[in-house]
């Protein structure tokens, strides 16, 4: 567990106090009442059970200002999943919330950073809340129909080394590729840069399920 | 913090206070290295020796063929790299089964990737047990080597050892062939099982000291008289040129001890645990909704009770109970780098969302009925207060 322990090796435990704080008090899930479509006027979806994360927003925006007014998650997630869209929902709506525009601005790194770092390994679920948050702002662009604002998730780079992104990695598994050395003969993805594999596995996992079920 | 409940004996258990009585003399006065040629290092020898011969009577075998190693990785991969290498020439097909611990199948997998080996990896069905049957049908003139583990380390399933020795050594007559020979990972068993190998009719058996009390970095290779395996470390010639390595003294001592305490103790704390194992386990499914006991209901370990809670994922729930002074384990997410959930639990048919919520709960000698009352009252809530956050519902096909 050498990778999960606190990057300064000074705590015992495997995450920042503020990612404890955060996973054993999570802030602005949805309770089973509240999901009430009326009140909520975007919604993002990202992952599945099957790739061990699955998180789901609800958010509900000002139309004059176009402010991040409600932020709402549920997530089946570990506890870097929990803590990271907790993070994240509180980062949206502090200070009067931020604008849609300034919303896509945030990265994963942002929140990783106010969460006081987080392991290694755990990375990929931060990227998760991000993704989720990008498909809702895309939902509220559509169903105002401002279709122009809507932004095509760009292809992400997995493999910054090998420059593998998720699109390559969707093509192998669309030729063929089962499994990670499969996918690995056809992209290099993770050769020499172990530390995304976590990522690709998932990826793999997650568009084997989508396309053969 | 209040109560501390460490249930998880499976990963490692406390020493035994008997146990660390006998091996201090070897971390301190008794310190000779039992190669050497002087009264130290022959009272060393003539100790390891005394405490084989131990081992060999528990186990109900000869001295010589016991080898000690540094643990069950290390018997494992022995077993099974020492073996295949050494016998290749008879044929170069090995079965096994698709729950078996990673340094098992570790081993497989490297034998099958880089030595063209091929390996047939047996499903077990929907409790976890594998059949003697299974076997058979898998068998082929070329098979060298089975391996078909004790006691599940995660459901705690036992397996038909008996009948699966008994027909890989009827086969072997049959065939009028010295192979395939039959191994078995006994670690999750040592506490609990009958490990007379005449009786169990293996040929291997792999133990270590971490799980039944003894000391951590020991563990032991059971080889049958005649088996020729070829060694994965080379120098000193110690145990026999299989394994070569200044012995590890203390260890020795102490799992000969720890071994012999707890197959003296296993009928009385088989008794004793399968009480509160089944207080544990009755408990959650009947207060807890959504709730799945994982292997078989009684053909498990006394001390094994494994639970997938539906909707939530392992190692949230860990944390969750960690905070509450509960100490258990999910199955092998957090082993992998590769962040699968357990290989084990997905053998079973289950989805990969039902193996991400599976907690494996491991009772032992210090688990008291109060124990147990403690964490079936902090549990319901902490699974409430994930399943709130959680956007998943599980089939009601794997839990009704």
């Amino acid at each position: 567990m050498s990778d999960v322990t606190s990057k300064d090796n000074k705590q015992s435990w495997f995450y920042s106090d503020i990612v404890k704080n955060h996973f054993f008090h999570p802030r602005n899930f949805i309770e089973d009442g509240e999901i009430d479509e009326r009140r909520f006027n975007s919604i993002g979806k990202v992952g599945s059970p099957a790739c061990g994360d699955e998180l789901r927003v609800w958010m509900k925006v000002d139309p004059q200002s176009e402010r991040i007014l409600e932020f709402r998650w549920r997530t089946f997630g570990c506890g870097s999943a929990i803590a990271s869209t907790s993070m994240a929902s509180v980062v949206v709506t502090e200070n009067g919330g931020m604008t849609l525009d300034e919303a896509r601005k945030l990265k994963p790194q942002d929140i990783i950073d106010r969460l006081g770092g987080l392991p290694q390994r755990k990375i990929h679920c931060s990227v998760l809340c991000d993704k989720a948050l990008r498909d809702a702002i895309n939902d509220y662009y559509r169903r105002t129909e401002q279709f122009d604002k809507i932004i095509a998730e760009a292809s992400r780079v997995i493999d910054s080394i090998a420059k593998v992104t998720d699109h390559d990695i969707e093509t192998a598994v669309l030729e063929g590729a089962q499994t990670l050395e499969q996918v690995q003969q056809k992209t290099k993805v993770g050769i020499g840069n172990p530390s995304c594999l976590p990522a690709v596995e998932e990826l793999i996992r997650f568009y084997k399920e989508k396309y053969f079920g | 913090m209040g109560r501390k409940v460490y249930l998880d004996h499976a990963a490692t258990t406390p020493l035994d206070p008997r146990v660390i009585e006998v091996m201090l003399p070897y971390l301190t006065e008794k310190y000779g290295n039992p190669s050497s040629f002087h009264t130290l290092g022959k009272q060393a020898k003539d100790d390891i020796s005394e405490s084989r011969s131990q081992i060999a009577e528990v186990l109900n075998v000869r001295s010589d063929e016991i080898l000690f190693t540094s643990g069950g990785t290390e018997s494992d991969n022995l077993a099974i790299l020492g073996f295949a290498r050494a016998n290749q020439t008879n044929g170069k097909h090995l079965i096994t089964t698709k729950i078996e611990h990673h340094a098992v199948l570790e081993a497989m997998i490297q034998l099958e990737k880089k030595e063209g080996f091929e390996v047939t990896y047996l499903k077990p069905d929907r409790d976890g047990l594998v059949s003697a049957s299974q076997i058979a049908d898998a068998l082929r003139p070329d098979t060298i080597f089975v391996s078909v583990m004790y006691a599940n380390n995660e459901i705690g399933t036992v397996q038909p050892i008996r009948e699966i020795g008994n027909l890989v050594q009827k086969y072997r007559q049959e065939q009028k062939h010295t192979w395939p020979v039959f191994h078995t990972d006994a670690c999750q068993a040592s506490s609990f099982l009958d490990l007379d190998v005449e009786r169990l009719h293996v040929d291997l058996l792999t133990l270590n000291g971490s799980k039944m009390y003894g000391p951590k970095g020991i563990g032991l290779l059971y080889v049958r008289r005649g088996i020729k395996l070829q060694p994965l470390q080379f120098g000193g010639s110690q145990e026999r040129g299989l394994r070569s390595g200044t012995e590890n003294v203390a260890g020795i001592i102490g799992m000969a001890k720890a071994l012999t305490l707890a197959q003296r103790d296993k009928v009385n704390e088989s008794k004793r645990l399968v009480q509160l194992r089944d207080k544990l386990i009755n408990g959650i499914l009947k207060s807890i909704p959504k709730t799945r006991l994982n292997g078989h209901p009684t053909t498990r370990l006394p001390n094994n009770g494994n639970i997938s809670f539906m909707d939530i994922e392992g190692e949230a729930l860990v944390l969750y109970l960690d905070a509450a002074g509960v100490f258990v384990s999910t199955g092998s997410a957090c082993t992998s780098a590769s962040l699968e959930p357990s290989h084990v639990i997905l053998a079973l048919g289950m989805p990969y969302e039902v193996a991400h919520g599976s907690i494996r709960f491991t009772l032992g000698h210090e688990t008291t009925e109060k124990d147990i009352d403690y964490v079936l009252e902090t549990l319901p809530p902490l699974v409430e207060k994930l399943r709130s956050i959680s956007p998943v519902r599980v089939d009601e096909k794997y839990f009704a």
